[in-house]
């Protein structure tokens, strides 16, 4: 069963308690300062945005498919089978393709560390291994960061939507969002009011390259054959001329 | 004997201020990390060093493979005399390639990390492995060179001895990467500017590596000849513009057809940057291609090699397009590299061009025939092997 996280944007109030569950879990600093950053960093995995009346909460997406671990030439990045799309710092050699590909801008790079690690939210992988919460779903008061099954949520999401059709905008992020994401949204108006890409793509990114990539083995045989052959033959030419010249 | 002091001339002061600077840079770049020596930014993460020192350095570099197609694989042997620096140009452009990464890298110890951790689904993780594989067989072409030089024949006979199978993997070694480059991109198809973004980024990337891979070869014969005072291999010189020139068209017509499918050609219509740096880019193409059909162009050796400088920059115009242009309305900030990032390029490029002129003033880079470009068919046996492994 693969775990997900539901946000409903019509039922957060701003009031950043998952900014801080999500910092002490993490042990890093949060004050007044990083409080008022409306922008994920490495020093802050989730980030509580403004739009207007409305808030919103950026974290990373962990795509059914992730492009960031398709990219990763070291595979530091995992899909695990619970939902999580976690990181093994001890890899990482630091390339930034991850950051590059992200299609939701979600990856950080430690910059002014003199040996840097890549940081996003891992949707508290180890806590929900062990049948916890993720820290954000823990210490929302208003319900709107929910952690779950993502059937269930996505179920749970339908029905709202269907209980009051005139709160919300009748759509769900992350459902068909690059192919799917284990972080879903519910929000009042279209997803893009509340900060939400929704010029990304509808199928999963990695394909793109898999396409290409699929194709190594055939060109590397085909060339083989090919280069060597037009060797053979150009060689041949050259022998029998060197061969026949004197003769003239 | 006594030591003699370098002469101080204005291309070695300018070679000396660069170094300076990029030393500093590089102090810069391990006491403060990326970002104190970098612009780059988590909206915007790959820089300067990726798009030029890496995507233009390794395309630079293109030359190596492509003559070895030509002299040894399709066995056209005239082309014999140009092989030699291009491969000297390739071995140096990928070796300050990975000198560049070390810089890039925010680990750079761990650069061998993808050589045992594997992601066959990773672009780069292809591109680390067909760098590596090829830098290798580099080094076995250029190397009979440095065993030329000494007399040590024993070696030379075991590296002539794999010789074509090596030639073989190093041009499809550099099939692979060369268009494995582009394929980096095709994961970002709503972030790369649409005039650049296609389906088809791995044929551009493979095709213009071959054309300036030509250009290159063109470019250092022409240098070489008033370095050394050698006599120019103008009408070799001159066919190879000719194959550039039909490659630089069907490279053109791609491009052309393709964004005709992709209807995008509304987009040059708008006023932005994007459109002005692709309106430079094409030109810096098309202009050499076409002054290239013309037999009075390509025999004289300035307006050559005014062309052919044309496509090196139309080649570095794209390169850069690609990973910084063509990225930044989506990143939502501005990139403009740091001046320590400029520093490290420039002195990688500077040192580039120091060494080639060193090992090429030491090494028997450049084949001896004073006047008559169709040098002499007449080589010893011992030169032959050596001639056959290169």
């Amino acid at each position: 069963m693969s775990k997900a996280i539901l946000y409903d944007s019509t039922l957060c109030i701003g009031c950043k308690a998952c900014e801080g569950g999500c910092a002490e879990r993490w042990g890093l600093p949060y004050n007044d300062k990083i409080a008022a950053e409306e922008r994920i960093s490495a020093h802050k995995l989730t980030a509580v945005e403004t739009h207007g009346e409305r808030f919103s909460r950026r974290l990373c997406m962990h795509c059914a498919e992730p492009t960031c671990v398709s990219v990763c030439p070291v595979g530091a990045l995992q899909k695990t089978s619970l939902g999580p799309v976690v990181y093994d710092a001890e890899k990482c050699m630091g390339c930034r393709y991850c950051v590059q590909a992200c299609p939701f801008q979600v990856p950080s790079y430690e910059w002014n560390e003199r040996l840097p690690k890549m940081r996003k939210c891992d949707m508290c992988f180890e806590r929900q291994s062990q049948g916890k919460q993720t820290a954000c779903a823990e210490v929302c008061p208003t319900g709107a960061t929910k952690n779950g099954d993502r059937d269930q949520l996505l179920a749970e999401a339908r029905q709202r939507i269907a209980e009051k059709p005139g709160q919300y905008y009748g759509k769900i992020y992350g459902v068909k969002e690059v192919g799917g994401t284990s972080v879903l949204y519910l929000s009042a108006v279209p997803f893009e009011q509340i900060g939400l890409r929704t010029s990304v793509p509808q199928e999963a990114l990695p394909d793109l390259t898999w396409r290409v990539l699929e194709l190594t083995p055939d060109v590397v045989s085909t060339g083989s054959v090919l280069l060597g052959g037009i060797w053979w033959i150009t060689n041949r030419r050259g022998e029998v001329a060197r061969k026949e010249g004197p003769r003239k | 004997m006594k030591l003699k002091l370098p002469k101080v001339t204005v291309w070695r002061a300018i070679l000396a201020v660069i170094l300076l600077s990029g030393l500093y840079a590089t102090y810069l770049r391990i006491r403060y990390g990326l970002g104190g020596s970098t612009n780059l930014t988590d909206q915007f993460p790959w820089g300067l060093w990726i798009g030029f020192d890496v995507l233009c350095g390794v395309g630079l570099a293109a030359g190596g493979f492509t003559l070895v197609a030509i002299v040894h694989i399709f066995n056209i042997e005239r082309y014999k005399p140009i092989l030699r620096p291009a491969i000297l140009t390739a071995f140096l452009g990928y070796s300050l390639v990975v000198v560049a990464l070390m810089f890039d890298l925010g680990r750079p110890d761990r650069i061998w990390h993808p050589l045992i951790m594997w992601n066959p689904h990773s672009v780069m993780f292809e591109v680390g492995w067909c760098v590596t594989l090829y830098s290798t067989v580099l080094f076995l072409e250029f190397i009979p060179v440095v065993l030329e030089k000494f007399g040590w024949h024993k070696p030379l006979g075991w590296i002539h001895n794999i010789s074509v199978p090596l030639m073989i993997a190093g041009v499809l070694l550099s099939t692979l990467h060369q268009s494995s480059l582009g394929s980096l991109y095709l994961i970002v198809p709503e972030k790369l500017y649409p005039l650049w973004y296609s389906p088809l980024l791995p044929l551009l990337f493979y095709i213009s590596a071959i054309a300036v891979g030509l250009s290159m070869t063109i470019f250092e014969s022409w240098h070489s000849s008033r370095a050394f005072g050698r006599a120019l291999e103008l009408s070799l010189l001159a066919s190879m513009a000719r194959v550039l020139a039909v490659l630089m068209s069907a490279y053109l017509w791609i491009r052309f057809l393709d964004m005709a499918h992709r209807g995008v050609f509304g987009l040059l219509l708008r006023n932005r940057t994007e459109t002005w740096l692709f309106a430079l880019e094409i030109a810096l193409m098309a202009v050499p291609t076409v002054l290239l059909y013309q037999r009075k162009v390509r025999m004289s050796p300035g307006a050559l090699y005014a062309c052919v400088v044309m496509v090196l920059f139309g080649f570095i115009a794209n390169r850069l397009n690609v990973a910084v242009t063509g990225m930044e309305a989506s990143s939502g900030t501005h990139y403009i590299p740091k001046w320590t990032e400029v520093a490290v390029t420039l002195s990688i490029v500077g040192a580039g061009f120091a060494i080639f002129r060193v090992v090429a003033e030491y090494f028997p880079i450049f084949e001896a025939h004073p006047s008559n470009e169709e040098a002499p068919r007449k080589v010893a046996e011992m030169e032959a092997v050596a001639v056959a492994v290169k």
